[in-house]
């Protein structure tokens, strides 16, 4: 009984390679999550809620990317830091959002801006990139928040703490982003 | 001393090969570990933005596609240059988002629906107003856990 002539594998072998090579790609798909609101039941409904003007930070983009934060313009690079300023309002200024007493687990009373809302509007006009730098940038600045309570609360990154720990820092600093409906300026 | 005599002839000895289907072999595996195979055959272009706060992409069978972008060249004489919104392998209007997510929806397995995610790859320079439509589109759908595709920002 002679062999089997195997000489060939490697070349059967390298055509299922180039095969998979050429029919599959390799790149992780990495995004920026975020939840959209639910659909507005009826139009009526939709300005029912009053919020103090002290508790919304307005975030607006013109057509052409320029930058507004909080009736001022302002560069991307500045809105992190703006941002973080007016979610934690850490010297309880008159014009950032008011703070409210809310028992959290392992933080006992603490007094936070729970009723703070950062509004971001935008043109039909405005570039994909510059928005989703904005959302990035703010999205960046909850986790920061969150970041450094983590250290100075548990003394270890937040990727460290446990589902629980998570939530109770979630709790004090809440992500409200909201998106407001979007406006039609004129023609195209 | 016989051992070490060097009067014997010395040709090149045959390289050994029979490992190398094994070697391919491995390699093969390693591919198909690690890569997904491509679902849909891109008809517009796009380069994502970059942003820093990414999150992964977590199970490959809960996410939707949506791809805005121009043409690619060999379809800007029929569709134009003006941004498109791909969904699956053709072309089509905001309008139809709405019908594609039920669709997608009908697929998946009764357990998973609550955790569709759409992942939007749109190109960066893409106006906001055809996003605009496609989140409203999503929101009538109620297919809101949305990804925005991006890249990592060094």
């Amino acid at each position: 009984m002679p062999g089997i002539n195997s000489s060939s594998t490697a070349d059967i072998a390298f055509m299922l390679l180039i095969f998979f090579l050429t029919t599959t790609s390799m790149d992780t798909d990495r995004g920026l999550a975020r939840r959209l609101p639910p659909p507005p039941e009826n139009k009526e409904q939709k300005d029912d809620i009053i919020v103090k003007e002290r508790n919304v930070l307005q975030v607006r983009l013109n057509k052409d990317d320029q930058l507004m934060v909080g009736g001022e313009w302002a560069e991307i690079s500045q809105l992190r830091a703006k941002a973080k300023e007016f979610i934690a309002n850490p010297n309880d200024d008159e014009n950032m959002p008011e703070k409210h007493a809310k028992n959290i687990p392992f933080f006992g009373d603490v007094m936070i801006t729970e009723k703070h809302v950062i509004s971001v509007q935008n043109d039909v006009g405005t570039s994909y990139e510059a928005y989703l730098q904005v959302q990035n940038e703010l999205v960046a600045a909850y986790n920061e928040l969150r970041q450094e309570l983590a250290s100075k609360q548990f003394g270890k990154d937040l990727a460290d703490c446990s589902e629980d720990e998570k939530d109770a820092i979630a709790q004090y600093y809440p992500q409200k982003i909201s998106e407001a409906e979007p406006k039609k300026y004129g023609g195209k | 001393m016989g051992k070490f005599n060097k009067t014997g002839k010395r040709g090149m000895p045959e390289l050994n090969t029979s490992s190398l289907p094994d070697l391919i072999f491995t390699m093969l595996f390693f591919f198909m570990i690690v890569t997904t195979m491509r679902e849909v055959t891109l008809k517009v272009q796009f380069k994502v933005p970059q942003a820093t706060e990414l999150e992964k992409l977590e199970k490959k069978s809960l996410v939707s596609f949506i791809y805005i972008g121009k043409p690619m060249p060999e379809f800007q004489k029929k569709m134009g240059t003006s941004d498109r919104i791909q969904l699956n392998d053709k072309f089509a209007e905001s309008s139809e988002v709405q019908d594609y997510i039920y669709q997608e929806r009908e697929n998946m397995k009764e357990e998973d629906k609550p955790y569709m995610t759409v992942s939007l790859k749109v190109d960066a320079k893409t106006k906001m107003g055809i996003v605009t439509e496609v989140k409203q589109a999503l929101r009538q759908a109620y297919a809101l856990k949305i990804n925005y595709s991006a890249t990592q920002r060094m």
